[in-house]
C-alpha cells in the first residue's frame, strides 16, 4: 500500500545526520484506503464502544469481548496479521492509523491494542508454521483473545531477571512451568498467554499457553486508577504443562522475542496515546467554547489560547513522528511477512529502536499534558467524572509506565547510539566535531526555500546533541551507564529533536505541494512546538555542559550555546502567532492542521 | 436481483459552509456519501444477499466522487460507474442528473432503483422521482420498509412522521428515508477488496448525449447564508407579562405569527 523510495536509512540516524523531506511519511501522504481504515475504526469506538463506556469502566468484561470479537469482523484485529493466516497484511501507516483510533477508548483500548501488539506479535514474527496455522487466524478474528506475560513481582524493569522456571519433562512431551507474572493484562478472559520462563532456570524463552492447560490459574483482578475496561490480573504457573511443541522460537532467544515485540508495542502505543490526546483536546475546546465567564467565552481569553496553542502543536509533533516512524517500520519490516528466518526478524525490528521508545515516551507525555490541561480548562467540571474529562486524565496516567517505563525508554535512546559507536558502526567522534565546528563558525543562510530558519535551529539542536554525547563519551567512557542524569538529558535532546524534525520536516514537504499560503496552519504548528524544544535544548546543553566540563572550557561552551540559541531562536510575534492557532483550531472544534 | 443505487457526493455534515465569490466554498472540506444515499446503499445490499443479483452504485459528477463510490464498494456493492460531467456541464439542475442517470439506466432491465430521499445539499428530493419518470416505472419516496417477494413488493413510506403502507411490482424505484437500516461501515477487508472491484468512467459523448439535451432547467439567481444566530434572550418578570412580551416579540421581531 505504501510506496516509499527504499533508502539506506538506518535506525537513529536522525541523531547523527539531516534528514530529507522527501523520506519522510506524513499523514498528509495517506492513501484513500488509510482514509477509509481510519474513518472504519473511529466509527467503530464512536458506535461500539463510547455509547457502553459506562458499561466497560465497570468492568463488564463479557461486552469488552463482545466488542473485540466485532472489532475482529471489521478486521481490526487482522492488520498485523498475514493474509495465509487469516489476517489482511497491511502496511505499518495502518497498523498506526487503527491503534490511532482506538486510543480514545481507555480500557477498551488498552485490551484492544494489547491483543493485536504484544499478545499476537510474538506468534506472527516468531511462531512456526503449525503455531501460525493454530493461533493466527483465530487472533484475527477475534475468538482468540491474547496476553503478554513478562513482569514477574521481582522482574519489572529488569525483565530479563524472570524467576520463572521451565523444565522439560521425562516424557519430552511438556515443560512444566513454575512462576508467578504479574499484572497481565486481558488476563480474565484472554484464550492464549505468551509467557517467558527459564529453561533450567537459566535459559529465557517464549512459550505460548492457552486458558485451560493444567496449572495455569489467575490471580484476583486488580483494583486500578484508570484502563478499568481492560483487566489486570497475575497468573500463575503451579507445576503449569506446555506442550513442548508450544516453545515460541529458540531456546534461550525469548528476549530477542519479548524486546523486539515491544518495539512495535512502543510504536503502537504512541499512536494509541496521540490519538487520546485528540480526544482530550477536543472535548476542552468544545467546553471552553460554550462555557462563559466574566461575559465571554473561556475559549476567547488569551490564556486558553495559550493553551491550546501548545496543546494543538504537541499533538502535531505526536502525529509527525509517528507516521514517519510507521513509514520507516514498513521499510524495515513490510516484506518480512512471509519470512522464517528469525534473525533477520529480529534485526529488522530492533533496527528502529530509538524511534518507537521515543514515540511511546512523547506519545505518552504528550498525552498526560493535554489530559492534565484540558482537565483543568474544565474548571471544576474537570474534576466531576459526569464530563468525561476526568477519566481521560486517569487512563492517560498508565502509559508512562507499561511497555517499559519512560524512565527505562529513555535510557535506551543514548545508549543505543552509544552502542552503535563502540560496535565500530558509527563514528561519533567525527560526527561531534563537525559539530562542534559548526557551532563554533556557523554558516549564514545555509538553506534556501520554505521553513528554511526552522532548518537551521533543527541542525542546531542536533549539533548540540552531538557536542553533548561528545562530552559524556570522553568523561565517562564505558561507564556511561552510570551516569543516569547524563543519559536522561541525552534522551531529552534526542526527543525534542526527532520531533522537532518531525514536525518541520512535514511541514516544509506540505509546503513544498500546496505552497506557503495552504499550509500556514501547519507553519505555525511547527513553529510554536520548536520554540518549546529550542527553549528545553538549550536548558538541557548548558545544564549538561556545566555538569561535564571544568570552568574555563565550559564558560567558552556555554557562551557559545547562549548566542547561538539567541542568534536562531523565534522572533517577537510568538504569543500571536499562538492565539491565530488556538482561533483556527477553535474554529474546527477539533485539531486540524 | 438487478439493482441500482443513485448516489451523490456532498459536504460532510459537520463542514461549516462558506461562501466566496457568490460560490460555496469547496476548498479544504470533507466530502462524504449522501446520508440518505447510504441507507440506499446499505439496503441494496441486504437485498442482493437475500435474493441474489448484483449492486451496482452510480454517480453523477466529477473524479473526485471516485473516493464516495469506492467507499460503496468497500460496503459490498458489487459494481460502481462514475459520470463524469466535469468537461461537458457546467451549471447542471435535477433535470439534468436526472435526464443523464435515466439515460444511463434505460437499457440496464433494473429491476429496483434506490436513491436517497434528499441530497443534504441540494436538498430538492427531484432527483429519484425524475428519473423514474423519464424511465416510465413506479417510485414511491421516503421510504423505511421493503419487503420483496418475486416480483411483489410492500413498501412503508414516512408520511410526515406517520406511515403508509404500499404494495407494488418490479421494477422500481424507491427513495430511502432515515430509519430504513442502520448503514454499515466498510470492514478492512471491504475495503481492501474494494480496490479490485470495477469502476467504470463515463462521459456525456459515451450515452450519447449532448450538453443542450441536459441543460439545465432552472437558473442559480443568488446564494446566500442563513443570517447569524443570535444569542437567545432570557426574559424577566411576571409570568403573564413574559408571555405578553414573547407573543410581542414574536410578532414584531421574529414575525413569525
Ligand atoms: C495496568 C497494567 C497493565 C500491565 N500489563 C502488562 C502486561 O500485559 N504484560 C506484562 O508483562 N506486564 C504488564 N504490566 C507491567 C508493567 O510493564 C510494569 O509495571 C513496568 O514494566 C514497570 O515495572 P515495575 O512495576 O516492576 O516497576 P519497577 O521496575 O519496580 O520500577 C519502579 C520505578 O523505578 C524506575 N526504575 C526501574 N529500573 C530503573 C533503572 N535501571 N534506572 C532508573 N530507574 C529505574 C522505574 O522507571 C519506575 O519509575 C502492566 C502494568 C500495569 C500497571
Ligand atoms: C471538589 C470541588 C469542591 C468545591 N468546593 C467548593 C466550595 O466548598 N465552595 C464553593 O464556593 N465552591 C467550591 N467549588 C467550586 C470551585 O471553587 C470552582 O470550580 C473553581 O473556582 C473554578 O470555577 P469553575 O468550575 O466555574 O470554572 P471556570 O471559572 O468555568 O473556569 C474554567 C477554566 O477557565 C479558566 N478561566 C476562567 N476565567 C478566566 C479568565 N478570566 N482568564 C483566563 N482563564 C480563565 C479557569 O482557570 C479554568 O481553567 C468546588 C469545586 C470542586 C470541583
Amino acid at each position: 500500500m505504501l510506496e516509499l523510495t527504499k533508502t539506506i536509512y538506518k535506525g537513529a540516524s536522525f541523531l547523527v545526520s539531516k534528514t530529507d523531506a522527501s523520506y519522510l511519511f506524513t499523514p498528509e501522504d495517506f492513501t484513500d484506503e488509510h482514509k477509509m481504515i481510519g474513518r472504519t475504526a473511529r466509527q467503530f469506538i464512536e458506535k461500539e464502544v463510547a455509547p457502553y463506556s459506562e458499561e466497560i469502566e465497570n468492568q463488564n468484561f463479557d461486552l469488552v469481548v463482545k466488542k473485540l470479537r466485532k472489532a475482529g469482523s471489521l478486521g481490526l484485529l487482522a492488520h498485523s496479521i498475514p493474509e495465509a493466516y487469516g489476517g489482511l497484511g497491511l502496511d505499518k501507516i495502518s497498523k498506526g492509523i487503527v491503534g490511532e483510533m482506538i486510543g480514545p477508548s481507555g480500557g477498551y483500548g488498552a485490551a484492544h491494542s494489547n491483543h493485536t501488539c504484544i499478545a499476537t506479535l510474538p506468534i506472527t514474527y516468531f511462531g512456526t508454521e503449525e503455531q501460525k496455522k493454530k493461533y493466527l487466524p483465530k487472533m484475527a478474528s477475534g475468538e482468540y483473545i491474547g496476553a503478554y506475560c513478562l513482569t514477574e513481582p521481582n522482574a519489572g524493569s529488569d525483565a530479563l531477571s524472570s524467576q520463572t522456571t521451565a523444565r522439560l519433562n521425562e516424557e519430552g512431551t511438556h515443560y512444566i512451568l513454575n512462576g508467578t507474572k504479574l499484572y497481565i493484562t486481558n488476563a480474565a478472559f484472554s484464550d492464549t498467554f505468551i509467557i517467558y520462563a527459564k529453561v533450567d532456570g537459566d535459559h529465557f524463552t517464549a512459550f505460548i499457553a492457552e486458558k485451560g492447560f493444567p496449572g495455569l490459574t489467575l490471580g484476583p483482578e486488580e483494583n486500578k486508577m484508570g484502563i478499568k475496561g481492560s483487566s489486570t490480573r497475575s497468573v500463575i504457573l503451579e507445576d503449569c504443562l506446555i506442550p513442548a511443541e508450544n516453545l515460541l522460537g529458540e531456546i534461550g532467544k525469548g528476549h530477542a522475542i519479548a524486546l523486539n515485540v515491544l518495539n512495535l508495542g512502543r510504536f503502537n502505543l504512541g499512536s494509541a496515546c496521540m490519538g487520546a490526546a485528540k480526544y482530550g483536546f477536543k472535548k476542552a475546546v468544545q467546553y471552553t467554547g460554550e462555557r462563559k465567564q466574566f461575559g465571554k467565552t473561556i475559549a476567547e481569553f488569551p490564556a486558553t489560547k495559550e493553551k491550546v496553542a501548545k496543546m494543538a502543536a504537541r499533538i502535531f509533533a505526536a502525529e509527525s513522528i509517528q507516521y514517519r516512524t510507521a513509514g520507516l517500520l514498513e521499510e524495515a519490516l513490510g516484506d518480512l511477512y512471509e519470512t522464517n528466518d528469525r534473525n533477520t526478524v529480529s534485526k529488522r525490528l530492533s533496527e528502529f529502536a530509538a524511534e518507537c521508545a521515543i514515540c511511546k515516551v512523547f506519545g505518552s507525555e504528550t498525552l498526560d499534558y493535554v489530559a492534565d490541561e484540558a482537565l483543568q480548562l474544565f474548571g471544576g467540571a474537570g474534576f466531576i467524572k459526569d464530563y468525561g474529562i476526568e477519566q481521560v486524565y486517569r487512563d492517560s496516567r498508565i502509559n508512562r509506565i507499561f511497555e517499559g517505563t519512560n524512565e527505562i525508554n529513555r535510557l535506551l535512546i543514548p545508549t543505543h547510539l552509544f552502542r552503535k559507536t563502540l560496535k565500530g558502526d558509527l563514528n561519533l567522534k567525527t560526527k561531534v566535531h563537525e559539530a562542534m565546528l559548526q557551532l563554533q563558525n556557523p554558516e549564514s543562510s545555509p538553506y534556501t526555500g520554505p521553513l528554511s530558519s526552522e532548518r537551521e535551529r533543527i541542525d542546531l539542536i542536533r549539533n548540540l546533541f552531538l557536542v553533548c554525547s561528545g562530552l559524556a563519551y570522553d568523561s565517562f567512557g564505558a561507564n556511561l551507564a552510570d551516569e543516569q542524569e547524563t543519559l536522561m538529558r541525552l534522551a531529552d535532546l534526542a526527543i525534542g529533536l526527532f520531533a522537532a524534525e518531525s514536525a518541520v520536516y512535514r511541514t516544509i514537504k506540505a509546503v513544498e505541494k500546496n505552497g506557503k499560503e495552504n499550509e500556514a496552519v501547519k507553519i505555525g504548528l511547527a513553529e510554536a512546538f520548536l520554540e518549546e524544544v529550542m527553549w528545553d535544548a538549550e536548558r538541557l546543553s548548558r545544564t549538561l555542559v556545566s555538569q561535564l566540563t571544568a570552568d574555563d572550557h565550559s564558560r567558552q561552551l556555554q557562551k557559545l550555546i547562549i548566542r547561538e540559541c539567541t542568534r536562531l531562536q523565534a522572533s517577537d510575534n510568538n504569543f500571536l502567532r499562538n492565539r491565530s492557532i488556538a482561533d483556527y483550531q477553535n474554529e474546527h472544534g477539533e485539531f486540524s492542521s | 436481483m438487478n439493482i441500482y443505487v443513485l448516489l451523490k457526493r456532498t459536504f460532510d455534515t459537520e463542514e461549516k459552509i462558506t461562501l466566496s465569490n457568490g460560490k460555496i466554498n469547496e476548498d479544504g472540506a470533507e466530502f462524504i456519501i449522501n446520508p440518505y444515499d447510504e441507507y440506499a446503499v446499505e439496503e441494496a445490499i441486504q437485498v442482493r444477499d437475500a435474493h441474489g443479483g448484483e449492486v451496482t452504485v452510480v454517480t453523477v459528477g466529477n473524479e473526485e466522487a471516485e473516493k464516495q463510490l469506492r467507499t460503496a464498494l468497500a460496503m459490498g456493492a458489487d459494481k460502481a460507474v462514475l459520470i463524469n460531467i466535469e468537461d461537458d456541464v457546467e451549471n447542471g439542475d435535477q433535470y439534468t442528473t436526472a435526464k443523464i442517470l435515466s439515460e444511463y439506466l434505460k437499457d440496464k432491465d433494473a429491476d429496483l432503483i434506490i436513491g436517497g430521499n434528499v441530497a443534504i445539499d441540494g436538498g430538492s428530493g427531484q432527483v429519484g422521482p425524475r428519473v423514474a419518470e423519464l424511465l416510465d416505472i413506479p417510485y414511491i419516496t421516503t421510504i423505511t420498509k421493503l419487503t420483496i417477494e418475486g416480483q411483489n413488493v410492500s413498501v412503508v413510506r414516512d408520511v410526515e412522521g406517520d406511515s403508509e403502507t404500499i404494495e407494488t411490482q418490479l421494477p422500481l424505484l424507491v427513495t430511502a428515508q432515515q430509519g430504513l437500516n442502520e448503514p454499515r461501515y466498510p470492514s478492512l477487508p471491504g475495503i481492501m477488496k474494494a480496490k479490485k472491484k470495477p469502476l467504470d468512467e463515463l462521459e456525456l459523448d459515451d450515452l450519447d448525449l449532448e450538453e443542450d439535451d441536459v441543460e439545465a432547467k432552472t437558473k442559480t439567481i443568488e446564494i446566500f447564508l442563513p443570517p447569524k444566530k443570535e444569542a437567545g434572550r432570557v426574559l424577566q418578570g411576571d409570568l403573564a407579562d413574559q408571555v405578553k412580551e414573547l407573543t410581542g416579540l414574536l410578532r414584531t421581531e421574529a414575525k413569525v405569527i
